[in-house]
């Protein structure tokens, strides 16, 4: 299996400004990103001989980004991959790149969220051959369930748990201040998070990301063929998806205290990209801090921090913007919300810039290799991609 | 001789304090509490539950019959037995029947079982008796009622009491009513319900059951009346030649309230509870005439020892803060709807109900016959071992589960938040995702022992949508 390696770059990508975007429509908020990222590629509407779209509820055919977009008579794909929809998009533009099929090809993602009225994600459309009778599930109790289990496991008192993800929440609202394209670019206080509202307890309002409308999009081609069109092209290193077949919702083998797609995604991710050791080796990450919990255990099962011992590193400001491994510069879900298909080539635009040194105030320094994991589903049944790139080859 | 094998009773965990209500209303408040059924709790489930404990250690594939007695039926037409039969997983040629029309119901099952099983057609028969009854906001009958069910095992072997014989009359009274139209129980004026109902009807058919069982009042330990006014019992008792002190002894209603239906067999199990073999009852229940059972106790009821009695199900409670939580529960008030997805996209299509019975009403999953991992829902392919149709069919309604997580989540849509969710691990192996009631948040933790109790979901498009739930094992 010889995997995609350095055999596919990015050389253009787009974000709208993430947030909630009561006058665009979900087209225009496409149109933007698409726009956007033509122009950091030097290319033209005409030059892109394929598509993939990404989003969960804006829309059920290809249509709504090729009708807008005027992308016209070539191949087009919707794909929805849960949360990590976004990532499914750019994986299959890279694909096909890498594939040989096409030479450019597009991945674009976008949500529109706050239409929908609703403070959380909408539901997915239920089918006549449901019989609806499961248990009640939203996305902050599927995750809160995490954090109860986390700390019972680790023998961390509900107080001294809160205060823990409280960092975490601390943290990425701090780099949020630094992100013009973010929806909150506010600092928040140990006591605003710990006297939030509870949404499922044991999560507050500020450990949940916010809701947001968003639009991103990648332009990929040959590596071989990228520095034709820029000089600081992006390599992909690797592209894994994980998909749970749901096991942690039938069999006690699961603790409910980290994600198992999660670790299979970034071990696969890892050999892909021939990385021994993702602590030294990795940049900078973006992670799907849907939840602080969820960046919690991300800590642990991407091989950052030693399992049980993320509270070390969390206390360590490890993670921090100037620590060893920033992780969500940007600020993340919690900063940019998350509007479903465009998180994952959201992230992987942060990536980008900080690859490429344009990140702003923000910039990490001298970055190698740059990482996203984009998580969809719910810990137990979950759908988990991770993307690593580099701004060199080899 | 037909008699009861088994017996057994479900009381809502909920009970509101009849003052809460006169608090409420600034009105007079009777003594006591009532017993409220949760939200997600209706006349069919309860009878689940009593039935439950009814069939504590007895073998179901014996049982012939399923009798479900309610003025309270969640459907006007579909059969409420048939599920309780499926639930329960009753074999499929077993006669199921519903009655209802009065509170007598459920004593009228009683007498019909019993004649099934004596005139041959069926060896045993389970009765269930379930009500869940509403009075008008501030009239005397909402702080009279009260929730319950109970359910009785009627046959012909291994009987813990012989039914001896019966008596029956009717009358024609519009005492107590409530037309297809109605949600609240209307009634007559006392003192016409007074004089001409339980004065005139139940001296005449006890005395009459007497003089046909050739009996007299010292002959019984216990003489039960059900009459829907409770302080009008020790008079009509009296007036029978019984000592309303030794023989009528009763704190069902001030416990419980007039839980209709189920009201005089829920009485019929108490005084089972406490008598003792050679013990002889006199049950008697009114509703557009009177029922009278004779009952001789022969021996202890024989059980697995699981049963929770009616003594226990009456101390383990909790008391509703306040009367606004009942108006909730039963949707009497229109609430600020959440903003989440209004609860019509749960529409659930009759095929997809029925496909799913055996899964999902009996909660039935499957063990891998292969390394012998239990599975909810049933798995085709191992979660374990990936092998391909292995399994053997494995219940979990009655294993021993335990919290391995959980969450109170705020922002799910359900009429009583927050919305408890859990992770439940069984002995034995096996997990499922339910939700939990009948809980107290701040008592939930990991490691917490629950067990199953049977649940309505959600009503959407006039379909009511059943399955399990947990509760904490007390």
């Amino acid at each position: 299996m010889e995997g995609i390696k350095d055999k596919v770059a990015i050389i253009g990508m787009g974000c709208t400004k993430f947030g909630e975007n009561w006058d665009q429509t979900v087209e225009d908020m496409i149109v933007e990103a698409v726009y956007e990222a033509y122009q950091d590629a030097g290319v033209d509407r005409k030059d892109i001989q394929a598509g993939w779209w990404g989003t969960c509820w804006a829309a059920d055919t290809a249509q709504v980004a090729c009708g807008p977009t005027k992308l016209a008579y070539i191949p087009f794909t919707r794909v929805e991959n849960a949360c990590a929809t976004g990532t499914e998009s750019l994986r299959g533009a890279c694909y096909a790149v890498a594939a040989g099929a096409v030479d450019i090809a597009i991945a674009i993602g976008a949500e529109k969220l706050k239409d929908t009225g609703y403070m959380g994600l909408p539901q997915f459309q239920g089918y006549p051959s449901w019989s609806w009778r499961w248990c009640s599930e939203t996305a902050p109790s599927n995750y809160a369930m995490m954090a109860t289990s986390y700390f019972a496991k680790n023998k961390i008192s509900m107080e001294e748990g809160k205060k823990l993800l409280a960092q975490i929440s601390i943290k990425n609202h701090h780099n949020g201040t630094l992100s013009p394209k973010a929806h909150f670019q506010k600092e928040v206080t140990l006591e605003q998070v710990l006297k939030a509202p509870i949404i499922a307890y044991p999560l507050g309002l500020l450990d949940c990301c916010g809701v947001s409308d968003g639009a991103a999009a990648a332009i990929v081609c040959p590596a071989d063929m990228a520095k034709k069109f820029r000089p600081d092209p992006i390599y992909i290193k690797s592209l894994q998806i994980s998909q749970g077949p749901r096991e942690g919702y039938l069999s006690q083998i699961f603790d409910y205290a980290h994600v198992e797609e999660t670790r299979r995604a970034s071990a696969a991710a890892y050999r892909e990209a021939g990385i021994k050791n993702p602590r030294e080796e990795i940049s900078c990450a973006e992670v799907h801090d849907c939840f602080t919990i969820t960046e919690l255990t991300i800590y642990e099962d991407m091989q950052f921090s030693p399992i049980g011992k993320a509270r070390e590193d969390i206390e360590a400001g490890t993670y921090a913007l100037k620590g060893k491994l920033p992780i969500n510069p940007d600020g993340g879900l919690k900063c940019f919300g998350h509007p479903v298909g465009a998180s994952g080539l959201r992230m992987m635009y942060e990536m980008y810039k900080q690859l490429q040194g344009k990140a702003g105030p923000r910039q990490i320094k001298n970055p190698r290799i740059g990482l996203t994991h984009n998580q969809g589903g719910a810990p137990g049944a979950a759908t988990v991609s991770v993307a690593i790139v580099g701004n060199e080859l080899g | 001789m037909v008699g009861i094998i088994s017996y057994g009773v479900y009381i809502p965990f909920y009970r509101l304090n009849r003052a809460e209500i006169a608090r409420a209303w600034d009105s007079y408040a009777m003594p006591g509490e009532k017993a409220i059924a949760n939200y997600d709790e209706d006349s069919l489930t309860m009878a689940v539950e009593a039935a439950r404990e009814c069939t504590q250690g007895i073998d179901i594939q014996g049982i012939d019959g399923v009798f479900f007695a309610s003025t309270t039926a969640p459907y006007k037409d579909k059969q409420t037995a048939a599920t309780i039969a499926t639930v329960l997983g009753i074999k499929k040629d077993a006669i199921t029947v519903d009655f209802g029309g009065s509170t007598r119901s459920g004593p009228n099952a009683l007498r019909m079982a019993m004649d099934a099983v004596k005139g041959g057609s069926a060896k045993s028969i389970l009765v269930c008796a379930a009500d869940t009854r509403m009075g008008y906001p501030t009239g005397m009958n909402e702080m009279n009622f009260g929730d319950g069910a109970a359910a009785v095992l009627v046959g012909n072997e291994g009987t813990a009491a012989q039914i001896e014989d019966t008596y029956s009359i009717y009358e024609e009274l519009q005492d107590f009513w409530r037309s297809d139209r109605d949600t609240f129980v209307r009634s007559a004026e006392d003192r016409f319900i007074v004089d001409e109902g339980y004065n005139r009807v139940v001296p005449q058919a006890v005395s009459g059951a007497l003089k046909k069982f050739k009996l007299t009042a010292k002959d019984f330990i216990k003489c039960i009346v059900y009459l829907p006014t409770q302080r009008q019992i020790a008079g009509v008792v009296s007036k029978l030649g019984f000592n309303p002190a030794t023989q009528s002894k009763d704190n069902l209603f001030s416990a419980v309230g007039d839980a209709g239906s189920a009201m005089a067999l829920m009485s019929l199990v108490q005084a089972l509870e406490e008598s003792k073999p050679g013990d002889r009852i006199l049950l008697s229940a009114y509703g557009n005439g009177c029922d009278v059972f004779s009952i001789k106790v022969v021996q202890s009821v024989q059980t697995n020892g699981n049963r929770k009695s009616l003594a226990q199900y009456l101390a383990s409670k909790k008391m509703l803060s306040n009367y606004n939580k009942y108006l909730r529960w039963r949707e009497l008030v229109t609430v600020q709807p959440p903003p989440r997805p209004a609860i019509e996209y749960r529409h659930v299509g009759p095929q997809a109900q029925w496909k799913e019975n055996d899964k999902e009403l009996r909660l039935r999953g499957t063990k891998c016959l292969n390394c012998g991992t239990p599975q909810y829902p049933p798995q085709r392919v191992c979660v374990t071992c990936g092998a391909k149709d292995k399994f053997e069919y494995y219940p979990f309604a009655d294993k021993i589960g335990k919290l391995t997580s959980f969450s109170h989540d705020n922002v799910m849509a359900t009429i009583d938040p927050p919305a408890t969710v859990a992770i439940v691990d069984f002995e034995g192996g096996g997990r499922i995702r339910l939700d939990m009631t009948d809980r107290d948040p701040a008592e939930c933790k990991v490691g917490m022992p629950v067990k199953q109790t049977f649940r309505k979901l959600f009503y959407v498009n006039g379909i009511y949508n059943y399955w399990w739930k947990c509760t904490p094992r007390m």
